[in-house]
């Protein structure tokens, strides 16, 4: 039973249940991320996990022990704030040795032990500075030594990284992930940036409305999102409305899509039965875009269509291609030789974009009215669109 | 262009201007006064002496100083006594809450602070209403006397000058960073700890100008002692008054006033020096 577990938890703010019966089990050891949208319940569940909440129902469980009841101050879990909540009037030193001295360590050890994790995080020449004194990223490792000098059995972060500029976010996701290396603590990670959980995390959750989407290892979660929520939360994609037509074999289905002339082949991992209403899935990435219609394989569909829209990002470039009234679709080709990629698709060309059937997924029915899913592949065209030409 | 610290300076010219001519020209004059023979008529004789000061070894004074030194003390802790809690709960409080309760910590200062000392001698007056309750509960026995001593006078400086502690504590409080309580605690520290190693240093500010705020007009309280203390409880206020007023002796009178002057000057410079040699240390 070690590591740390949920089992039910339900907590309700006035009218917003942001925790329905939640249960998740957390290995020790591993790093493991709560992802989702703002308001959906991470924070909360963080904050219970702390001890600064208590759930209406459920237990909290960490190495078998329940400690649901247990006072923050006696639970053996330190958190890394959003905000760091240094404590202004200690030097960073101070700062790293109050947990000891609270602790009645003595004064021996807690020099050792500060100067070990002043070493760790590379602050041994800050250590007689103020918290503002030093800079975002510095602040960020203060808080960290803060938090493990402790030993603590678990070691919470809510969005450490939030506050700090993107370079200095991706060093310290590096650095964080050294870290961990190093003290192989359970690391509890709340964040709404899908990048950093992918990149960390050994696992991820992904929470929306107060429920757990889904739990998995990060290519899981992006390569079989479980539900319409996850598969637009985490990266880019298209939805394709149709049903199920014709099961072709064991592995492969055809979808008939609304307003869209060919059928499509699809792997059917879900073993959906004929006329079964489904969603496709499919990321930008997964498409080939080509000025002539490609070789007909079986296993590769094909549209037609006309660039709408082209947005050159450097390592890669996205089109937006128009393949009916309906359906405008992103597709994203990596730039891997630059000056040998000549005459690049432009704007109103005609083209075909093509795909492996292996290369979707079929989902529920997606539900429209989820404003937080909807919104999140649109506002990035949008954005950009509204940029005057 | 002007340089920064030019324009600096001259954007400053009016408030220094305001403060040599209206506090340090008095100061220095009062200082002067201090070493001017007094004539019999009042006013000041010719040449300088030092008789003024030597007059100051008046065996009355000495109990008047610790008086003064005293109460001036007992007023300021319990000033922060009191509105440390106080100041605590209204920092805490709901938006609307917070506002109706300043409203009452402003509320007094409409009325003249005379009148309000009036009516605190009506309140503690031995036929006033409080000496009746009190006896009617058997709190005290008839013969006590609430007016004319030394509890009446602090107790009315507490409740003049709490506003004074309130409002900067309350400043610092409302600006504390409470997410530092949720971190104290997440490191293991019960109240106790917190409040004695986060808190309190964290609102340090605040509770410096308090004690200042009230301290330095408490040292030179000069109507409520004159109003409800008997002659048991005069304070050096007073005396300031009488040998200003009664006695007509201008150099003795602002010779106990520059003595009162240097000695909060002292405590000040000491207090000052203290503070930077904490903070060098890095204790604070």
């Amino acid at each position: 039973m070690d590591g740390l577990t949920f089992e039910g938890i339900t907590k309700q703010f006035g009218d917003l249940k942001a925790l329905d019966n939640v249960s998740l089990s957390i290995r020790q050891g591993e790093i493991f991320s709560l992802l989702g949208p703002s308001g959906c319940g991470k924070t909360t569940l963080l904050r219970i996990c702390a001890g600064f909440e208590t759930p209406d129902s459920g237990r909290v469980l960490l190495n078998g022990e329940d400690i649901t009841g247990l006072p923050a101050n006696r639970r053996r879990v330190n958190t890394i704030f959003q905000n760091y909540a240094l404590f202004p009037n200690m030097t960073l030193r101070a700062n790293i040795a109050f947990g000891l001295q609270v602790a009645k360590v003595p004064k021996k050890e807690i020099a050792d032990r500060v100067e070990a994790m002043l070493q760790l995080v590379q602050l041994e020449k800050h250590a007689h500075k103020r918290p503002n004194q030093i800079s975002g990223g510095q602040k960020q490792r203060v808080a960290i030594a803060r938090a493990l000098v402790n030993r603590p059995q678990v070691l919470l972060l809510d969005e450490p990284l939030a506050a700090l500029d993107l370079k200095l976010r991706q060093r310290m996701l590096v650095e964080l992930g050294d870290i961990h290396d190093e003290v192989g603590t359970t690391f509890v990670y709340v964040t709404h940036d899908q990048g950093e959980a992918m990149g960390l995390s050994d696992r991820i959750a992904v929470l929306n409305h107060g429920v757990v989407e889904q739990v998995g290892t990060p290519p899981e979660i992006y390569e079989a999102p479980r539900s319409s929520f996850t598969a637009a939360f985490i990266g880019d994609t298209n939805f394709f409305n149709g049903r199920v037509c014709e099961i072709v074999d064991s592995e492969y289905c055809t979808v008939e899509i609304d307003g869209l002339e060919p059928r499509i082949r699809m792997f059917n991992d879900k073993n959906l039965r004929a006329n079964v209403p489904v969603d496709l899935s499919i990321r930008p990435e997964k498409f080939s875009i080509h000025r002539q219609p490609p070789d007909s394989a079986q296993e590769r569909n094909t549209l037609r269509g006309v660039v709408e829209n082209v947005i050159y990002l450097g390592s890669h470039t996205k089109w937006w291609v128009r393949v009916s009234d309906e359906y405008l679709i992103s597709v994203t080709s990596q730039h891997s030789r630059f000056l040998l990629d000549k005459d690049p698709i432009r704007w109103e060309e005609e083209v075909w974009i093509s795909w492996h059937a292996d290369d979707g997924y079929m989902l529920e029915r997606y539900n429209e009215s989820d404003e937080s899913l909807v919104a999140l592949p649109d506002t990035e065209v949008q954005t950009l669109e509204d940029e005057p030409e | 262009m002007i340089p920064p610290r030019v324009r600096e300076w001259i954007i400053s010219v009016p408030a220094m201007a305001w403060l040599v001519v209206f506090f340090l020209i008095p100061t220095l004059v009062i200082f002067v006064i201090a070493f001017k023979p007094a004539t019999p008529m009042g006013g000041l004789g010719e040449g300088w002496t030092l008789d003024t000061w030597r007059e100051l070894g008046n065996p009355n004074y000495p109990d008047i100083m610790m008086r003064t030194l005293r109460l001036s003390f007992y007023c300021t802790a319990a000033c922060i006594l009191i509105g440390l809690p106080f100041s605590y709960y209204m920092a805490r409080a709901a938006e609307k809450l917070q506002r109706w309760l300043l409203m009452l910590v402003i509320i007094p200062f409409w009325t003249n602070f005379l009148i309000r000392v009036f009516a605190w001698k009506a309140v503690l007056h031995p036929e006033g209403p409080l000496k009746h309750l009190l006896v009617s509960l058997g709190a005290v026995p008839p013969d006590t006397m609430l007016l004319y001593n030394e509890g009446a006078v602090l107790l009315v400086m507490v409740y003049t000058y709490l506003p004074f502690a309130i409002m900067p504590l309350y400043a610092s409080i409302e600006k504390f960073d409470f997410s530092l309580m949720e971190a104290a605690q997440d490191l293991g520290a019960g109240r106790v700890v917190f409040f004695s190693r986060v808190f309190l240093p964290g609102i340090r500010r605040g509770i410096q100008t308090a004690v200042l705020m009230v301290l330095i007009p408490a040292l030179g309280s000069y109507v409520i002692p004159d109003i409800l203390g008997g002659p048991t409880s005069e304070m050096l206020g007073n005396k300031i008054a009488q040998r200003a007023f009664a006695d007509r002796n201008l150099p003795h009178a602002a010779a106990l006033s520059a003595l009162l002057c240097a000695g909060v000057m002292l405590l000040l410079i000491g207090w000052g020096l203290l503070a930077r040699h904490r903070q060098k240390r890095g204790l604070t």
